[in-house]
């Protein structure tokens, strides 16, 4: 399954038209201890790079942002009890909802998994 | 003041620990190593240990009422009694806060003066200024500070010094020798827990930190879990809380004003008490996981009635809590607030300080 990433540090795994989201591991250790994940509605329609969520930690707050462009199909409930998921997997457990892809072009605006290693290095 | 950061003695353990550092008050100053809530969690049920050498030291020796040291702070001096320390404030004419600070008792015409760390230039120079006599020093450079808390601190301190510690009531303090050099231990702390502040000069502090951390019972936290730990019994933060432009009366800490003494703000203080605030203090729950912060409105029927100056999720509450400045009327506990925050907003209930109440401190 393919893997790619925004300059703002969101994944999407693509499965069919199906795009998993999460934050990546950079930014989940970035932000420190996660205290409350804001997930979306199943059914709220997003643009790409608009907001889809927000997430905080004992230092700062920051809003997620949608990878691609499409329909909540499924969130990741079990954050709102347990957000420490997100420290302890961002890139698996810690995922936050399932996207309905509406354009599968849009990819070409994200990072490849070696991309996004060499856009950490530059940060 | 300068802009070059200032780096306290034990910086270096710091980056052996890998810890986060980051300025705060003019310092560099480790904000977590392991990370803020098992910090704050290992602080409230084993020992904790913090760099603290930031935080600014003064030494008086004089009369203390001729010099007109009596009439510095909110409370009097003289009637702290050898050995002991009162909390407290300086003010300014207008009855704002300069600082909060604690004045330790050592001798009969001696106290040290311990201050925040980003006031304590200014705090030299405005106590300068209304001492008439005796004799004045910054001995910040010199002094290291190291904070041990939590409810196992007691046995760790009583294996490091001995017994002799076990006794020291909360707010009392003792002089003895650590490492061969001249220290005070004093039953005091910022977290609501069991704990100790220890002073000892500053070439002996990385000792003294290697020493404690070589006990498996203590684990060192940086700033972040502090300031968890301080909001969750309610201590207020210079800076956040209370500044120059707030007044104790304001700030709900009229118990450590006396106002049976003369000192710098108190006409104005009496004149305030007479009228009424137009702004208190109010702490508050969040109903959730979200986290009010410094700077969050506070709404109350629609309309801005105040702001957020400190807010934290509390693992001990498990949910936000919060302390900000709001009209009087609306502090009565059980008055619902909103917090609100660009486009995040949250349900807030005025609740009694501290949060968390189940703390070691008094134990």
């Amino acid at each position: 399954m393919s893997m790619y990433f925004t300059k703002e540090h969101e994944w999407v795994k693509v499965a069919g038209n199906i795009g998993t989201v999460g934050i990546s591991d950079h930014a989940a250790h970035e932000l420190g201890d996660i205290t409350f994940v804001e997930l979306p509605k199943i059914g709220t329609v997003v643009k790409q790079f608009a907001i889809l969520g927000s997430i905080e930690s004992v230092k700062a707050a920051s809003d997620i942002f949608a990878p691609l462009s499409g329909k909540v199909v499924k969130v990741n409930d079990a954050l709102e009890l347990a957000p420490e998921a997100v420290n302890e997997s961002a890139e698996d457990a810690g995922w936050m909802a399932e996207i309905e892809i509406a354009d599968g072009s849009e990819l070409k605006d994200l990072m490849t998994q070696a991309q996004y290693d060499d856009y950490l290095k530059t940060l | 003041m300068d802009d070059q950061l200032h780096a306290t003695p034990v910086r270096l353990k710091h980056r052996v620990l890998n810890a986060l550092m980051a300025p705060f008050g003019g310092w560099e100053m480790p904000i977590q190593y392991e990370g803020i809530i098992a910090e704050h969690s290992w602080c409230r049920s084993q020992a904790a240990l913090f760099d603290i050498c930031h935080m600014g030291e003064f030494l008086f020796q004089g009369d203390f009422a001729t010099s007109g040291l009596e009439d510095v702070f909110t409370f009097s001096v003289q009637t702290i009694p050898v050995g002991r320390s009162r909390y407290g404030f300086l003010l300014n004419e207008s009855g704002g806060i300069i600082d909060d600070l604690i004045v330790f008792r050592l001798a009969d015409d001696k106290v040290m003066i311990v201050v925040n760390a980003a006031t304590a230039p200014n705090d030299f120079t405005a106590i300068t200024e209304r001492l008439r006599g005796g004799l004045f020093t910054d001995i910040t450079a010199a002094t290291g500070k190291l904070d041990l808390q939590g409810p196992l601190s007691r046995s760790v301190m009583v294996e490091l010094v001995g017994e002799e510690v076990a006794t020291l009531p909360y707010f009392k303090f003792m002089t003895m020798n650590i490492l061969g050099a001249p220290a005070i231990v004093s039953r005091t702390g910022y977290t609501g827990e069991l704990g100790y502040e220890v002073l000892i000069p500053a070439e002996k502090v990385c000792e003294l930190w290697d020493l404690l951390l070589s006990d498996i019972r203590v684990k060192p936290a940086g700033l972040g879990a502090r300031d968890v730990l301080r909001l969750e019994v309610g201590y207020s933060l210079y800076g956040s809380d209370i500044d120059e432009a707030t007044t104790p009366l304001e700030a709900g800490l009229e118990n450590f004003v006396n106002f049976d003494k003369a000192f710098i703000g108190r006409d104005a203080l009496l004149r305030q008490k007479e009228q009424g605030v137009t702004r208190k203090k109010v702490a508050f729950k969040v109903s959730g996981r979200r986290s009010p912060r410094h700077h969050y409105d506070i709404c109350s029927a629609g309309e801005t009635v105040g702001n957020v100056t400190s807010g934290v999720f509390s693992p001990m509450l498990g949910s936000g809590i919060g302390i900000g400045f709001v009209t009087p009327e609306l502090t009565a506990v059980g008055t619902p607030l909103t917090i609100t925050h660009e486009r995040v907003s949250m349900e807030a209930t005025v609740c009694e300080l501290p949060f968390f109440k189940d703390g070691s401190v008094r134990s």
